[in-house]
């Protein structure tokens, strides 16, 4: 057991050191940061001094070893574009990224098991094959146009919904600032929660269907039927739980991708997340906000996955290292 | 730093913005006006000596005061300067005569010594506006409200250098130990990014970067109280969003309106448009110097021929870009000067038609079977730079001529052409200092001590080079003019530069809401009124 | 190789079991009917779109922003769906702009599923460090969204590619960016089956007298995961689409002057409140219906290869 765990954390590492260094490697050399730092009328030979104070003209290997020895007591260097630690401004943005992401990952959740459940045990008619093809034109249509549509939609045409920003937020004790609390922040939360939301909902949603059908089928089903168990027995209490189990594992691993996601949705909603932040970083070329953001994610990523392996690990000695295959 | 204490530091700041913010709200109830303002993006830093960038100058010019500044006309007017002259024993003197009983946001009193003070931060090597003051060796106070700047040499036009030279309070920036603007090198968040302590009509209340900075009215300020208590100022980067959230009532004016949208916006019922021309031209630029192209498909260089340029620029259709990319919002003209500067004329203004039939004779004459070229072009700076860019390939297409069309972001862009990475780009200039020297200075003169480091076409013309350079210390304006147009005559032979128009601005607002184009982008906020 | 027994069986299950799921299915000749058309529309679209929206010599500015089927008040031209903001006809424009979504789909589908297959046969059967290597790769990759990868490796081209070539060079970038963002689905499939393969007695059989590894790979475990494989290509396919149109949008995607379904949402997106619906409506339709019709087909072809579902 020590030994499995020792050797998941020294691959974790591993992965994180690897994406510290696409991540600095990649950005050090996109667009040329004095740019977005001097005005355009500061003069050559002032941009190669800067360039010589940042240390830009190091050999590569003194720039990586300072980024991750920085990076790992949380030194992400200070925002090129914003004149504030990178590490601050994360912090401040990551709320607001994470509340959108619960609650479209929520949402996406409840009407993603509900839906997917309803297919599976009403296969054929009229309704379920609407839900089905209604899924499929969420994922047909960009999320950048489904935002757009929507702001256009309950925004300008119907006025019912706020088109940008958060709107109000509360500051909670230890510095969390949350839309939760007012009714403004509520409203503002909901378009793109929708836009964010609507691709993860389809994913359950297929997902749940095609576990609840595959379960049905099993003989332990069928033996709980012989039994004489009445149907919503069977289907909630025996189907649905044997099938929540990958589901929660996929909706978990899909946690990092929906705050990745949320780049598109911050964007079009002027959300202030870290999304937005990357965004609008990249645009500037903001190397230390890019690079920041990337070892972020990737860390986000790399701890579900741990919890992910260490419960499988507990639940099922059995499953050991060959759970990937067992995944699918 | 830790964590923790990143999260508990941001947090602390936040939540004491939004107890402030919520005061103002209470006391916005009684009798003020609140605009909430939008446009494409935030300032980058509060520190009014740092960067030298349109957003960040028209939101501290809130905040902070100028000695002088730009009214919506271009003139220069008083601001905290009620008087300046040029010393009149000394041509190499400004004097300027300080109003009286200004006061900072603290409530310190507003002296020659924060002027003399401020004079020497900006000219700081880490200060954004040092190319501006370079002629300048050294500010005294004289008394408690007269200041005398000396110059290197006589520089009767340095005082247009000073409407985005804003006074800062010696005592506060040595307290808070930001006497030099801030240095990314330093590895230090500078107190003076995110807090102000100008002269100006407002003081900041809040301030969450890219997400909205809250201004509110400084009841002790010099001038009369305007219509406006209370700002706040929300950048969406999105065109779309931005226009929505005008058309949805969640803002009252929007600064970067899309052309496009215009027409839209002013056929709705609550919203109305205010257009002016922007001090800023928008021009492409060829290399016309290179023995052979990077881009090109033919071994010579076709920009180096003066009857091929005279072709590109019969294939540009001014009027057509004007009407279908541009939806009327720009003026088209021959020169790359905006009508507000010193130099400009009628001539230098008027455009030819265009001709494809001889441009593409011109073309053939030389090239029988066309050429190509790569052309760069920003695509987020410009109104509608990317179109403008892709209406003139399809042109140049019409003439034998193919472009391949290279648009990107601006931090991509620019460095092509200030390292001469590109043989043909787009580049739009504007003038703060109202004279054609600056123009002269920055995109026509060759590239050596610190001139022409946005000359991208590499046009060096000795004779102009000179002439250029004895602008800076001529006291005769009559005589200066007259080589000032020289310079243009011989440019506009030379044709280095291909221009297309002049912006025009379009600023959307709420109706009931009345508020003027200011010619450099810098709309001020206390000059607004309301109808009733 | 001398292998008939696998395209054979294809065939087979083609001519038996698919092709009468297919005939009951709706929904499914209605989706193929509609991807097909928009295939051959695109694949012929020098041959039946009215003007070559790519000939810049061919093009009027003032022709832009015609309403459809009504003649511009200055030129007098009139166009079936509009023109644009250029002046090139919307119908022209959507065909040409479809063959470069879908070649960008199939080429960047088809490189992720080489990718996909050789990874996942190679971690399978070899296991041991080099399965744990390739899988955590996967792992990292599967951390960043493909739009995130994409971006990366549009930094990293842009490091390589000289400027003067990265217009041309756009949409191969494109390929092998969406490409490489989505192998990991296909090599944990494949190798998930061939773990299952590989323990099975026939390829122990097959091993021990001596057949090449490569061979019992390509020969006994490939043919297994061809459905699944089959079903991940087609709605990467429409993922692929929808990928590259999000690229367009974020600006980092083929260059406006020949632009794909994406490109003309980003254009078209811009005149959503200024009144000019057909630059956008057009083009985001198209893209809607081939995604949908794939999605659909992806769809059918997993429940059709999946006997227990039906």
């Amino acid at each position: 057991m020590l030994a499995f765990i020792i050797r998941r954390v020294v691959q974790s590492a591993i992965v994180m050191l690897v994406v510290a260094l696409v991540a600095f490697a990649l950005f050090r050399y996109v667009g040329d940061p004095i740019n977005s730092m001097v005005g355009q009328e500061t003069s050559l030979a002032d941009r190669e001094a800067l360039r010589t104070r940042l240390g830009l003209n190091d050999p590569f290997v003194i720039q990586f070893g300072r980024f991750v020895g920085n990076a790992l007591q949380g030194n992400f260097g200070i925002s090129y574009r914003l004149q504030q630690p990178v590490m601050e401004l994360i912090l401040q943005r990551l709320p607001a990224t994470l509340e959108l992401a619960l609650v479209s990952g929520l949402a996406a959740f409840i009407l993603g098991v509900s839906a997917g459940v309803y297919t599976a045990l009403n296969r054929r008619g009229v309704i379920p094959s609407a839900i089905m093809a209604a899924s499929l034109i969420g994922v047909s249509l960009p999320t950048f146009l489904i935002g757009i549509l929507l702001i256009w939609l309950f925004a300008v045409e119907l006025q019912w919904l706020p088109s940008f920003g958060r709107g109000d937020t509360v500051t909670l004790p230890g510095g969390w600032v949350t839309g939760f609390l007012t009714s403004s922040g509520r409203q503002s939360l909901i378009l793109p929660a929708i836009t964010l939301g609507l691709f993860q909902m389809t994913l359950i949603m297929r997902l749940v269907r095609a576990e609840m059908l595959e379960v049905l089928r099993t003989d332990y089903i069928k033996f709980a039927r012989a039994r004489g168990l009445p149907n919503r027995t069977v289907h909630f209490g025996h189907a649905l739980k044997n099938t929540l189990v990958p589901v929660i594992t996929i909706t978990g691993l899909q946690l990092g991708a929906i705050i990745a996601f949320a780049i598109i949705t911050e964007t079009v909603f002027q959300w202030p997340g870290v999304g937005a932040l990357f965004i609008n970083s990249v645009r500037a070329v903001d190397v230390p906000v890019m690079a920041a953001y990337l070892v972020l994610i990737a860390l986000i990523f790399v701890i579900i996955n741990l919890i992910v392996d260490l419960l499988y690990y507990a639940v099922d000695p059995r499953l050991r290292v060959e759970r990937s295959a067992a995944r699918h | 730093m830790t964590l923790l204490a990143a999260f508990r530091r941001s947090g602390m700041a936040t939540a004491l913005a939004t107890s402030a913010l919520a005061l103002t709200f209470t006391v916005s109830n009684a009798s003020a006006e609140t605009i909430r303002w939008a446009r494409v993006a935030d300032a980058l830093t509060l520190d009014p000596h740092s960067q030298n960038e349109g957003p960040t100058l028209a939101v501290l010019h809130h905040m902070y005061e100028s000695l002088v500044r730009r009214g919506t006309d271009g003139s220069l007017q008083p601001r905290l300067a009620t008087e300046w002259n040029i010393h009149p024993d000394d041509p190499t003197v400004w004097v300027f005569k300080l109003r009286e009983g200004v006061t900072f946001h603290d409530g310190s009193p507003m002296t020659a010594e924060d002027v003399v003070f401020s004079f020497e931060r900006v000219r700081h090597e880490s200060s954004g506006f040092q190319a501006l003051h370079t002629a300048v060796t050294g500010a005294t106070a004289v008394d408690d409200h007269t200041v005398h700047v000396q110059m290197a040499g006589p520089s009767p036009l340095y005082v247009q250098n000073l409407t985005n030279f804003f006074i800062m309070d010696s005592g506060w920036a040595e307290k808070n130990d930001v006497v030099a603007p801030q240095n990314f090198a330093a590895g230090e968040e500078s107190h003076a990014v995110r807090n102000a302590n100008g002269t100006g009509p407002y003081t900041l209340v809040s301030r969450d970067p890219e997400v909205r900075t809250v201004m509110a009215y400084n009841n002790d300020h010099w001038d009369d109280a305007p219509a406006v208590t209370e700002i706040i100022y929300t950048p969406i980067a999105e065109p779309a969003t931005r226009v929505a959230a005008l058309l949805s009532g969640e803002v009252d004016l929007v600064q970067d309106v899309p052309v496009q949208d215009i027409q839209r916006l002013e056929q709705t019922d609550g919203v109305k448009i205010v257009a002016g021309p922007e001090n800023r031209n928008i021009f492409f630029a060829y290399d016309v110097t290179s023995e052979k192209l990077a881009s090109s498909n033919v071994d010579d260089n076709p920009f180096a021929h003066a009857e091929i340029r005279e072709a590109m620029a019969l294939a540009l259709d001014r009027d057509a870009i004007k009407q279908v990319v541009m939806r009327g919002q720009s003026q088209p003209s021959a020169a790359p000067l905006p009508p507000f500067v010193n130099g400009w004329t009628e001539d230098l203004n008027a455009y030819s038609a265009p001709d494809y039939d001889r441009a593409k004779e011109l073309v053939s004459e030389i090239y029988p079977n066309g050429f190509s070229f790569d052309m760069h072009c920003p695509n987020d700076r410009y109104l509608n730079d990317e179109a403008i860019c892709q209406a003139y390939v399809g042109m140049l297409g019409r003439i034998g001529v193919e472009a391949n069309l290279v648009s990107q972001t601006r931090s991509l862009h620019f460095p092509l052409i200030e390292n001469w990475e590109t043989d043909f780009y787009m580049l739009g200039w504007g003038v703060p200092t109202f004279d054609s020297a600056y123009v002269f200075d920055f995109l026509l003169h060759s590239r050596e001590d610190g001139f022409g480091s946005y000359n991208g076409s590499r046009y060096a013309n000795d004779d102009v080079d000179a002439k250029i350079e004895s602008l800076s210390t001529m006291t005769d304006l009559e005589a200066r003019n007259k080589v000032i147009a020289e310079i243009w005559d011989q440019v506009m032979e030379d044709r280095p530069i291909l221009n297309i128009h002049n912006q025009l601005l379009a600023y959307a607002v709420r109706d009931g809401i009345n508020l003027e184009v200011h010619p450099e982008n810098q709309p001020q906020m206390s000059t607004v009124t309301y109808d009733n | 190789m001398s292998d008939t027994r696998t395209p054979g069986r294809l065939f087979r299950m083609w001519d038996n079991d698919i092709a009468y799921s297919f005939r009951k299915s709706p929904l499914a000749i209605v989706s193929g009917v509609v991807a097909l058309v928009i295939v051959l529309a695109a694949v012929f679209a020098p041959l039946i779109a009215p003007t070559n929206p790519y000939d810049p010599s061919g093009l009027n500015l003032m022709d832009g922003f015609t309403p459809p089927m009504a003649p511009n008040a200055f030129t007098g031209n009139s166009f079936v769906l509009g023109a644009d903001n250029q002046g090139r006809d919307v119908l022209s424009t959507i065909l040409y702009g479809a063959r470069i979504s879908l070649f960008v789909g199939f080429s960047a589908v088809l490189f992720a599923m080489v990718l996909g297959i050789v990874a996942g046969l190679v971690a399978g059967y070899r296991g041991g460090w080099v399965d744990a290597v390739l899988m955590r790769i996967a792992d990292v990759q599967l951390s960043f969204p493909s739009i995130l990868i994409a971006l990366l490796i549009f930094g990293v081209a842009r490091g390589f590619i000289p400027p003067s070539q990265r217009e041309t060079m756009a949409i191969w970038v494109l390929i092998v960016a969406i490409g490489l963002s989505d192998w990991v689905q296909f090599a944990r499939v494949v190798r998930g089956a061939t773990m299952v393969e590989k323990s099975k007695e026939y390829v122990q059989a097959a091993r021990v007298i001596g057949v090449s590894p490569a061979r019992i790979l390509l020969r006994h475990v490939l043919p297994n995961v061809m459905g699944p494989v089959l079903v991940i290509g087609t709605i990467g396919l429409a993922l692929a689409i929808i990928a590259e149109a999000t690229l367009s949008f974020l600006g980092v995607g083929v260059p406006p002057t020949q632009p794909s379904l994406g490109t003309l949402i980003r254009i078209g997106q811009q005149y959503l409140f200024s009144g000019e619906w057909w630059i956008l409506l057009f083009p985001a339709l198209t893209l809607l219906a081939l995604a949908l019709a794939v999605n659909l087909l992806g769809d059918w072809l997993r429940d059709a290869l999946n006997p227990r579902l039906r």
